[in-house]
């Protein structure tokens, strides 16, 4: 049976340069099949995305290959003929939903704007938009059609989306990212909502994300991506199993499980640009099996039963097994006694509006407390609080037993010295005007180490510590990665040896290859130190790997908190049990022992 | 008291219309108290004797103390501001210093000169450049859009004084002979009574405020067009037409009504200069006079009245914003 | 009040930030850089001309600019090379001699406006709370007086006094570089890395040179531009209506308006000074234009200067 979505050698390069965003990518989809495309930044998802609806970026151009849905294809047309040729064929969702609605009309005209090049009557119209509207949740009374984008939350507008995408009926939905941002019991709903309307339909769905895990709960099929290649492509349930790249079974080692405490296992060097020299495996230069030839030959895609995979070594290599993923280190020896840090009722505010509703914890000393929450819970309000960022707070905060001042400009400079910060954003953390060096140089003058000779030194070892060249002190901030540039601000609250570091969403915005370099980089640095961690999150599954105790916060209050253990295997609140449950797994949930109350 | 302030506050936050209005309205008054401050404290404490530069070197004692008290300078301050702004409130503007006739009937001639010459501006001004703006939005890049562009930049850059007197120039005495480079009204006589006195001072109104809502209008379509929503659009097959106008337009408009209103702005303050060199019976021109006779009343007048001008179109301004922004209109 | 139409942006340049190179150019580099664009060198040829006219002219004088060499409006001739204005007077001495005072003028008023716009903008925003209202209500008020007004105002109750102009049109450009500097200012504070920079203890002053002023820098000195191209418009068209220096001292702004009776017969007496000071504007404008693109960047979905960072390409709030 011909395939509904065919891709076929497909390349796209940066306009006037020999850059290649896309190399030589072929795929093909069955009618009503998932196929998700996981890859981290740089992978060239994005522009596979756009790309099977035979549309790039500007600035972008498409070379060679050929792209075909439903027998017809989209390539090398004028746009008014592509336009006509794709509409009612092919269906794309953005990633962000707000800026692909348009705010100033209302719902309804929108979704009837969907279907009114299809030549249906107005009743017929309106039947269909109920139809599909309840099936993916959403309300269809005249009320609610009424609306503007802007009265809907997240989820319904993201939903939305989705249901204007399946309309039209189309053969293929492109879908890019469509959960980033949701939480996580919306993402559930969302992406059951996907499930339900694709396999009612038998529309071909082409799901596009970073995260591997959320592909994994929804796509029949993943291809695995990496410098603008499809390096495997297979079954889920049998990729997951026993994946064939080196590059999949590093990546799939890299996510976190709420189940099982591991170490993640960090990729070295850094992720491929499109700019970087173009011989051989894409892999090659961070591959822990690569071989000579693997940098000069180019692999091409070969079948192994259903799988698909560009590996020089994929019959030498030997099926990837757990036994080598290796337990947690048992945490820095706990010293009993007074906690290092203790928060005792606290209540903060913005404006006039309470976010925090009288906030108790405290942190042993030496040990890993993580602190969980959805956005808006206000876990970086509590941490900003505790580090005297923010201003309109009250309660206690307690270093040691002594009480800190609440804003930072008050406090001592012991008291500064003695709690460090890293922030979410590593793009914004360092001072974009001056070198690494001299940003490294700058803290450790303000913390008195006075002696050129003896700064040079300290920050030569630190950025070895961090894992980091040497060189790189010399560069300017907006040269370095985002994992790199994370590792800077660790650096730099490090250089001053503090007792407690206070980790915001440190992750977050990174890779989930490069989280696992920082998540190993934090457990290290706090057992070589016996640094006490307050590690903030909304990732729960991370949380085993890291932390001795586990705080989980829910609308300014705590919902409960005990040792990582105990909460992830029998949690006593029921947020913690639905958290842990919409959790996506590697491993569907009906495989996993039920969780209970 | 701060209870029921508190309860005000929630009611007008169900209706957001009333909400700015309301807000709007409050801090345009506490504006023009500040204003009429500031232009009373001119003329009171700025050094120089009002009365002295006014009645000149030789004028006596007893003469300066008269002026003074019909200046409202002699009693203390703040006595004095109180009967000053009791009586602008109340209409009585005070007494031309130069022809001794209440300022209100100097004036108003003037305004209504004024108010017509702004209005045929300002409607022409916004016609052509929201016109422009739009193709050169949609033509981007192309040679209608480089030169407008361009033009528009020009004009912002060059004094209006001087572009009235190339108007002159061109239209009135060196290139062509069109039309008069000097009106012939007298002042007190009403604009209408020689319409072609309003063509060229129009004409160079138009030419001083236009660039501005044209660059507006040109930056917010461009970036409407090139927004995912549009985006969507165009994936929806919607035909290019249907684009421009019912999804980017009307998410580009709510910036421009606020352009709109600087525009008027614009033209209260352009008509001082431009009057001037045309010798136009406008309120702007009166106003040049009044200064160079040091007549204060006049000139405390027209202040006045320029920044209520002011305020009221700012919150004109702000309300259509809001009626044409569904986002804050309807609660979220 | 931040929708008001008080808040609406000078429409003049639309800027934006770059997160890449123009960040680490220092400030005369970007001048320099401005100054090889075509933009920015037809606006310095264009402005030199004047500025050397104003500054280098008085030396060359043919004549004394007050006296009277020619028959009024005469056309150009021997002793008067551009001819005579209304009175007889050498309109070349004059056009020589009448920019000087304008220029000065200009300058002093635009380094007042953009030094107390500077520490009213920075303060407000880094202060916050009353300060900030205070100083916001203060930009109001002085909005409320289009243009010339507040000099008109000043000047019926003391006299044209060259002091007197300078202040008052230099206050009514504060505003704008108090918005400007605010603006600019509140877009860095909140930024991560000042942040660091409280957690380590540093004062309110040191961060404010060190952190926030590289960053400021180029907004400040587009705004400073921009003064200066209004302050002269302002002072011009005061000397045009008559309110500059008293006769018989020349002022190019007057020189138009008193000898525009006579434009038929002598234009020079017109033209010469109107293409000066429309030369200086313009010049001065377009180099503005060319600073204010090269050093913030271009934001690369519109591809021309706006004022939304940008985040790996994509716009952030």
């Amino acid at each position: 049976m011909t395939p509904t979505v065919e891709i076929d050698g497909l390349r796209v390069i940066v306009a006037g340069t020999a850059n290649r965003v896309l190399d030589d990518v072929s795929l093909s989809l069955a009618e009503g099949e998932i196929l998700g495309i996981v890859g981290e930044s740089g992978s060239g998802k994005t522009t596979l995305s756009l790309s099977s609806l035979g549309h790039v970026r500007p600035g972008l151009q498409i070379v060679a290959g050929r792209v075909s849905v439903g027998g017809r294809s989209l390539l090398g047309r004028p746009a008014r003929e592509l336009r006509r040729e794709r509409s009612g064929l092919v269906a794309y969702v953005p990633q962000d939903p707000s800026s692909a609605l348009n705010p100033s009309r209302r719902l309804g005209s929108q979704l009837r704007e969907a279907l009114s090049y299809g030549g249906r009557s107005d009743e017929a119209v309106e039947t269909r938009i109920g139809q599909v509207l309840a099936q993916a949740s959403l309300d269809s009374s005249t009320e609610f059609l009424k609306r503007y984008p802007h009265q809907l939350s997240g989820g319904q507008r993201q939903r939305l989306m989705i249901a204007m995408a399946f309309l039209v009926q189309p053969a293929l939905i492109v879908m890019d990212e469509p959960t980033t941002g949701l939480d996580v019991s919306t993402q559930r709903h969302v992406l059951e909502s996907v499930r339900t309307l694709a396999k009612s339909y038998h529309t071909s769905v082409i799901y596009v994300s970073h995260d591997i895990s959320t592909v994994g709960v929804l796509a029949d099929r993943v291809a695995v991506m990496y410098g603008g290649q499809v390096l495997e492509v297979g079954i889920t349930a049998e990729l997951f199993g026993s994946p064939l790249h080196p590059y999949t079974r590093a990546l799939l080692r890299a996510v976190p499980s709420p189940e099982t405490a591991s170490t993640f296992l960090d990729i070295p060097g850094t992720i491929r640009r499109p700019t970087d020299a173009r011989t051989g495996c894409v892999f090659a230069p961070r591959c822990a099996f690569a071989e000579s030839r693997c940098a000069t030959m180019t692999p091409e895609p070969v079948l192994r039963g259903n799988r698909q995979v560009r590996c020089l070594l994929v019959d030498e290599l030997t099926p990837a097994d757990d036994s080598d993923r290796g337990a947690v280190p048992s945490p820095a020896v706990r010293s009993e006694g007074t906690p290092v840090l203790t928060i005792c009722d606290l209540r903060a505010a913005y404006g006039n509006k309470e976010v925090l509703h009288g906030v108790d914890l405290f942190l042993e000393p030496g040990s890993c407390l993580a602190l969980v929450g959805e956005s808006g819970s206000g876990k970086s309000t509590l941490a900003r609080c505790i580090v005297g960022l923010h201003k309109n707070w009250s309660g206690g905060v307690r270093l040691s037993g002594k009480a800190l001042a609440q804003q930072a400009r008050h406090r001592s400079l012991a008291e500064l010295q003695a709690v460090h910060y890293v922030f979410q954003n590593p793009y914004m953390s360092l001072h974009p005007r001056k070198t690494v060096g001299d940003t490294l140089d700058l803290t450790l003058r303000r913390f008195g180490v006075s002696g050129r000779a003896d700064r040079s030194r300290r920050i030569e070892s630190i950025l070895e510590e961090v894992a980091l060249p040497r060189g790189l002190s010399r560069s300017f901030p907006d040269r370095l990665s985002g994992g790199e540039k994370q590792r800077v601000a660790i650096a730099r609250a490090l250089l001053a040896e503090p007792d407690v570091l206070v980790c915001d969403e440190v992750t977050s915005s990174l890779d989930v290859s490069v989280q696992a370099t920082i998540v190993n980089l934090l457990i290290r640095l706090q057992r070589e130190r016996a640094l006490s961690l307050l590690f903030i999150t909304h990732n729960l599954a991370l949380v085993r790997s890291i932390s001795q105790e586990v705080a989980i916060l829910s609308d300014g209050r705590i919902v409960e908190w005990g040792a990582t253990d105990e909460v992830l295997s029998r949690p006593k609140s029921e947020y913690a049990a639905a958290l842990l449950r919409d959790i996506p797994r590697l491993v569907p949930t009906d495989q996993i022992a039920e969780v209970s109350i | 008291m701060r209870q029921w302030v508190g309860d005000v506050e929630e009611a007008l936050r169900r209706r957001p219309f009333l909400h700015l209005g309301v807000h709007r309205l409050i801090g345009g008054v506490l504006t023009l108290f500040f204003v009429s401050i500031l232009v009373f404290g001119a003329t009171a404490l700025l050094p120089g004797n009002a009365a002295r530069s006014i009645l000149g070197p030789h004028a006596s004692h007893l003469q300066i103390v008269a002026l003074d008290r019909q200046l409202h300078l002699s009693g203390t301050l703040f006595s004095e501001y109180g009967s000053w702004l009791a009586g602008m409130l109340s209409g009585h503007l005070g007494t031309s210093l130069a022809t001794g006739l209440p300022v209100g009937s100097v004036i108003r001639p003037e305004l209504l000169n004024s108010a017509t010459l702004v209005v045929i501006s300002a409607v022409v001004s916004l016609t052509l450049s929201i016109g422009f703006g739009l193709l050169a939005a949609v033509k981007r890049d192309k040679t209608v859009d480089h030169a407008s562009s361009l033009v528009a930049l020009l004009l912002t850059a060059v004094p209006d004084f001087v572009l009235a007197t190339v108007v002159i120039i061109i239209f009135a005495t060196l290139v062509f002979h069109l039309l008069p480079g000097v009106s012939t009204l007298t002042p007190g006589e009403y604009a209408w009574n020689d319409p072609r006195a309003l063509v060229l001072p129009s004409l160079s109104l138009v030419l001083v405020t236009a660039p501005y809502p044209f660059r507006m209008t040109r930056a917010t379509l461009i970036e409407a067009l090139e927004s995912d929503y549009v985006e969507m659009a165009r994936l929806k097959n919607v035909p290019e037409w249907r684009v421009v106008l019912q999804h980017a337009l009307p998410n580009a408009l709510a910036p421009v009504a606020q352009v709109g209103g600087l525009v008027i702005i614009y033209l209260a303050g352009g008509i001082v200069v431009i009057e001037s060199v045309f010798t136009f019976p406008g309120i702007g021109q009166g106003l040049v006079n009044a200064v160079q006779r040091h007549d204060e009343p006049i000139v405390q007048a027209t202040v006045l009245l320029l920044a209520a001008v002011y305020v009221i179109v700012n919150i004109g301004a702000d309300v259509i914003a809001l009626a044409l922004s569904p986002e804050r209109r309807v609660a979220g | 009040m931040s929708t008001s139409v008080a808040a609406m942006p000078t429409p003049s340049v639309e800027l934006v930030e770059d997160t890449d190179a123009p960040w680490r150019r220092s400030w005369w580099a970007n001048l320099l850089a401005a100054a090889k664009v075509p933009r920015g060198a037809a606006g310095i040829v264009l402005a030199a001309i004047p500025f050397a006219t104003a500054f280098i002219g008085p030396l060359f004088l043919p004549h004394s600019p007050t006296a009277f060499v020619t028959i009024p409006f005469s056309h150009p001739n021997g002793s008067a090379l551009l001819g005579g204005d209304q009175l007889g007077r050498d309109v070349l001495s004059r056009l020589l001699d009448g920019g000087r005072a304008l220029l000065i003028m200009t300058i002093l008023s635009t380094c007042l406006a953009v030094g107390a716009g500077t520490i009213a903008g920075m303060s407000a925003a880094y202060l916050g709370t009353w300060w900030d209202d205070a100083i916001m209500r203060s930009v109001d008020v002085l909005l409320s007086f289009p243009q010339l007004i507040l000099a008109l105002l000043f000047i019926s109750v003391v006299g044209p006094k060259a002091w007197l102009i300078v202040v008052a049109v230099g206050l009514s450009q504060t505003p704008g570089v108090t918005r400007v500097m605010r603006g600019a200012t509140l877009r860095i504070a909140d930024r991560e890395f000042v942040k660091a920079a409280e957690l380590q203890g540093t004062s309110h002053w040191k961060i404010l040179w060190h952190e926030i002023r590289p960053s400021v820098t180029s907004p400040l000195m587009v705004e400073a531009g921009l003064r200066f191209t209004f302050s002269m418009m302002a002072i011009a068209a005061l000397g045009y209506l008559g309110l500059g220096q008293p006769p018989p001292t020349p002022n190019w702004g007057y020189m138009i308006s008193e000898n525009s009776i006579g434009i038929q017969q002598n234009p020079w007496a017109v033209v010469a000074p109107l293409v000066l000071i429309a030369a200086l504007t313009v010049g001065i404008n377009l180099y503005t234009d060319a600073f204010a693109r090269v050093s913030m960047g271009i934001n690369r979905r519109l591809r021309e200067p706006s004022l939304i960072p940008l985040l790996d390409g994509r716009p952030v709030k």
